[in-house]
């Protein structure tokens, strides 16, 4: 019985013992010396067990009593996490070397937050839940303030954690009214008590608390406060990790409450989840227009993001489930772009990250340049890039869920949201020429992972790399 | 060739690749290259969509030469071509070519100059060729990238404001139409606008938070396509970023704009507003009419003002776009091939006309009317050609401006005398805007010291206008072989479009009596 749970666990166990041991090994050598060969190592773990995850897995598969699930939803947003995550790391290692700032806990500690993020997509129990979230954000808040001499660094990494204990609180008291009002932590069984009529008053507060606290970890408005400080502080390669990995986590965490718990009652979340979707991609479409530093942007972009998919969850349906994984897995592939591209800003070694340095970047750089409008415009959702269908499913999700307003609310965000990619692309074909030029960078990681982001965006028309019948798939394990 | 429709399309973004991936440096042999390869592809694409002209079947009032195949969401990759579309195909591919060679002495960023118009001809295509529906919306937004870059990197001083302008207001209109898509998706089950042709949607009459909403559905999805396509059409009042645009885009800029992009709302409400949402279409038609009649009396009067000239052209384009939503709207065999008509020939009036003065900007470098004067002179050649377009412009018979005009007012006249006088109005304001331009800028003597050395039109430049000046023409003198092209599949259309309207009549008369 044992063996069989352990072997449903098993990627997670691999990753977990590689982190603590290669914890252990490089204490023995010396300072950071094994720190570059340990991200090329560990992104190769990552991406091993990525293509492990996708060939291997088969079924539903329940360990420990239902605490983890190991389902086609849950190994959908792993191979996400992990693919992501080994991109994020491979970019991160070109930057960090450069600036001295490679230390080797740094993919170990990723690789732990990995771990967590795993657990998160797969709990079947608000105990599994809790430990998965607090082992993703204890790593994180860790790397957040990895640059210790830095103030901004410091700070990011103090408002992270203060907000995320936070957070974790307002959950961990969520869950332990849901535990208090149906006598069992496990999802199975918390939606056994929901199946006649509606939640009990009791069950529906916890709920809220859950929901609030899930929201925190997605930065979705009005828990996102931390988004843009955390963001612009982190050293730039912790702000991509943030973008990208964490959030898909949290999304597939999101959704395997609200569906595996409280599926029962949809429409009492629902509405919850719509409003916040709706403040998101107002919130992050408004604010990012006054900014004028890209990481900062770049927060308020994921914001909205967020916004859009969580009105795929809003809808309750499996095909809203469908199409908020579609809308993570092409949101990612962007950001990875996106941030491969910040990091490679640099003038006379030193990162710059306001946009206006980017003064006619297209004349000096015309390929980067080209890219970089391209994502840009993929993350307004203008089609024919690959970001427009991400919200081409995500407002058909919602339509058909009855929810006809919120899909006018936001196809209206997202047009007030392209004013401020519009701005990027403004500085960068049609500014004047200024003798600050950034430098030209070298790094062959940033610009393969950039290039290749782009090329997914255009080519991606022809039938999005086939994910959609993969994460149909995924979604109908979760809804049924 | 059974892909015969993929290749015109998708040619000019083949040859935008190349030129992408192969060309490489910024001097002079790369520039003319880059040229020369655009001109190449653009009549190309011009020759082999000869081939769609020549397969064309006008009786057949279906689609021809349809392409399908799977895409995702079940969507489908459908592309095809019937009597409304063909000649909005042709018009595009036969413009493409003289607007690059327009463009022969443009020496900043030229390759990605040629790239962008490029890439812009293929998605211009697409809008007019896709029978799915959300393919459609994807060329029709596309469009806005080339063209948003277009006018921002070569456009005029205060192309910042235009070029944002210009996106963003198009790209409001254009996202509730995705909804409104997104709910015919659900209602009909299909994307397909072969299906969606028959498919009828709900035209029951509901409230919603206390408002009711005569037509129900139709209405609704109808005011949502009203909504893109006014604002590229452009229809008063949400036509201010015309001007904008078209003063501040580079000449070839302006041509693409005027000849083809504007003839997309036009075409949309043929494609969908009148045949699929019949009911809602009536519903709203009063207000579409008026809205129309404004448009002729009021922007014929703002162009009389005018100190620009492009500003006055473009103004001048709103008032013949005025023409073409009344002969829609008309609902009737005359009105809509009118319509069509006007926009065929308003392509190549409107082109020729910013051509015109592309011709003395690249001389002068200014647009103002009041630089210019006694032109005639020194530039016979331009004076004559000049004139040729402004008379077609006012609509003189014999031009092909005539006959679209003429058509749209005899349909509107059959179904709203007031609106018909009101908008005949605008035939003489246009007299009055249009000749007094050119008394202005052509006649007079030549008294400007800075207009001294002008000179007259190099070969190059009449040979763009050469092809103009014959569809012009010949089109006013033989209107037959447009008319013979569109009317079956017009015919069809109004028919369609009038049973349903009565069938819908019926089933309210028959719920009132029970």
């Amino acid at each position: 019985m044992l063996s069989a749970d352990l072997g449903i666990i098993l990627p997670e166990i691999i990753l977990a013992i590689y982190a603590m041991l290669a914890l252990l090994g490089a204490v023995y050598t010396v300072k950071d010396g094994a720190a570059s060969l340990l991200v090329w190592v560990t992104s190769g773990l990552f991406l091993a067990l990525a293509v492990w995850i996708g060939l291997n897995g088969a079924g539903t598969n329940v360990a420990f009593n239902g605490m983890f699930v190991d389902d086609g939803f849950a190994r959908f947003a792993k191979i996400v996490i992990l693919v992501s995550a080994a991109a994020v790391l491979l970019m991160s290692e070109a930057y960090m070397t450069r600036r001295g700032l490679l230390r080797f806990e740094y993919p170990l500690l990723i690789a732990l937050a990995v771990v967590g993020m795993m657990m998160m997509v797969s709990a079947g129990d608000l105990m599994a839940l809790y430990m998965g979230l607090e082992l993703q954000s204890l790593a994180l808040y860790v790397v957040a303030s990895l640059r210790r001499d830095s103030l901004k660094s410091t700070e990011a990494g103090l408002k992270y954690f203060v907000l995320g204990a936070l957070s974790s609180g307002l959950l961990l008291y969520g869950a332990s009214l849901v535990y208090g009002y149906s006598g069992t932590t496990l999802f199975s069984g918390i939606i056994q008590t929901a199946v006649h009529g509606d939640l009990s008053l009791g069950l529906l507060f916890g709920l809220v608390f859950l929901i609030s606290g899930l929201a925190f970890k997605v930065s979705a408005v009005p828990f996102h406060m931390w988004t843009p400080d955390g963001y612009e502080g982190s050293p730039t390669p912790v702000t991509a990790f943030f973008a990208t990995a964490p959030k898909v986590a949290a999304m597939g965490l999101f959704a395997r409450v609200m569906h595996d718990a409280f599926g029962a009652a949809v429409s009492d979340w629902s509405q919850v989840i719509a409003l916040l979707s709706v403040l998101s991609m107002f919130l992050g479409a408004i604010a990012a227009i006054g900014q004028t530093d890209i990481k900062r942007l770049m927060a308020f972009s994921s914001i909205a993001h967020m916004g859009y998919a969580l009105m795929g969850l809003a809808a309750g349906t499996a095909f809203g489930v469908q199409a908020m994984l579609i809308y993570m897995a092409i949101y990612v592939t962007m950001n990875i772009g996106t941030f491969a591209f910040i990091l490679s800003m640099h003038r006379d070694g030193q990162p710059v990250s306001s946009i206006g340095a980017l003064n006619m970047y297209s004349k000096r750089e015309p390929g980067k340049a080209l890219a970089m409008l391209v994502l840009l415009f993929s993350l307004a959702g203008v089609p024919p890039l690959v970001g427009f269908f991400g919200k081409l499913y995500v407002l058909r999700a919602a339509y058909e869920a009855g929810l006809a307003w919120l899909a006018i609310a936001g196809v209206i965000a997202s047009v007030i949201g392209a004013f401020y990619y519009l701005r990027i692309v403004f500085y960068m074909y049609f500014g004047q020429e200024r003798d600050d030029a950034l430098d030209k960078s070298g790094s062959p990681v940033l610009w393969g992972m950039l290039m290749a982001s782009a090329v997914i965006m255009v080519v991606g028309v022809v039938n999005l790399f086939g994910i959609e019948g993969a994460a149909a798939a995924a979604a109908a394990t979760l809804v049924n | 060739m059974d892909n015969l429709l993929s290749i015109v399309t998708f040619l000019p973004a083949l040859a935008a690749v190349i030129l992408l991936v192969f060309l490489r440096g910024d001097d002079e042999a790369a520039n003319r290259n880059a040229k020369w390869l655009a001109l190449i592809a653009t009549s190309a694409t011009f020759l082999i969509s000869l081939f769609i002209l020549a397969q064309f079947d006008s009786q057949n009032t279906g689609f021809q030469m349809v392409e399908q195949g799977e895409w995702l969401l079940g969507l489908q990759y459908k592309m095809g071509v019937d009597g409304i579309s063909v000649l909005f195909v042709m018009l595009t591919t036969f413009m493409m070519p003289l607007v690059i060679a327009a463009s022969w002495d443009v020496s900043h960023r030229v390759k990605e100059y040629m790239i962008a118009f490029l890439i812009l001809e293929t998605l211009m295509l697409g809008v007019f060729m896709a029978l799915d529906l959300v393919l459609f919306y994807l060329f029709f937004e596309a469009g806005l990238i080339p063209m948003f870059l277009i006018i921002g990197i070569w456009g005029g001083k205060n192309r910042i404001y235009a070029s944002f302008k210009f996106f963003l207001y198009t790209f409001l209109g254009s996202v509730l139409m995705l909804v409104a898509m997104v709910a015919m998706f659900s209602d009909a089950g299909t994307t397909d606008i072969e299906q969606l042709l028959v498919h009828q949607f709900g035209s029951e009459s509901f409230s919603i938070l206390g408002v009711q909403i005569v037509g129900g559905l139709q209405t609704l999805l109808f005011l949502a396509f009203f909504a893109s396509f006014a604002v590229k059409m452009p229809m008063w009042p949400v036509h201010t970023w015309l001007p904008d645009a078209h003063v501040q885009a580079p000449t070839a800029g302006s041509v693409v704009l005027a000849a083809i992009l504007l003839k997309m709302g036009g075409y949309g409400f043929l494609r969908f507003s009148l045949p699929m949402f019949p009911v809602g279409a009536d519903v709203l038609t009063p207000l579409v009419l008026w809205m129309s009649a404004i448009a002729i009396v009021y922007t014929s009067l703002v162009a009389l003002v005018q100190e620009d000239m492009k500003k006055l052209i473009a103004y001048s384009s709103v008032a013949h776009m005025g023409y073409v939503t009344m002969g829609i709207f008309a609902g009737n065999q005359q009105g809509i091939d009118g319509a069509i008509f006007q926009m065929i020939s308003h392509g190549f009036i409107s082109g020729a006309l910013f051509l015109c003065v592309g011709v003395i900007y690249d001389r002068m470098h200014t647009r103002d009317i009041d630089a210019y004067g006694g032109l005639v002179n020194r530039m016979p050649a331009y004076a004559l050609i000049f004139m040729l377009f402004t008379m077609a412009n006012v609509g003189l018979p014999g031009t092909s401006g005539f006959i679209g005009e003429f058509l749209t007012l005899m349909g509107i006249f059959q179904v709203n005398t007031w609106i018909a006088a009101v908008a005949t109005s605008g035939v003489i304001l246009s007299a009055a805007y249009a000749l007094w331009l050119y008394r202005r800028v052509v006649m007079g003597d030549l008294i400007k010291e800075s207009l001294k050395t002008i000179t007259d039109m190099t070969r190059r430049e009449r040979a763009i206008f050469a092809p103009l000046v014959i569809a012009t023409i010949l089109f006013g003198v033989y209107p037959a072989p447009i008319l013979d092209t569109i009317g079956p599949s017009v015919e069809a259309l109004v028919s369609n479009y009038q049973t349903a309207l009565a069938a819908a009549e019926t089933a309210t008369q028959v719920a009132v009596n029970h």
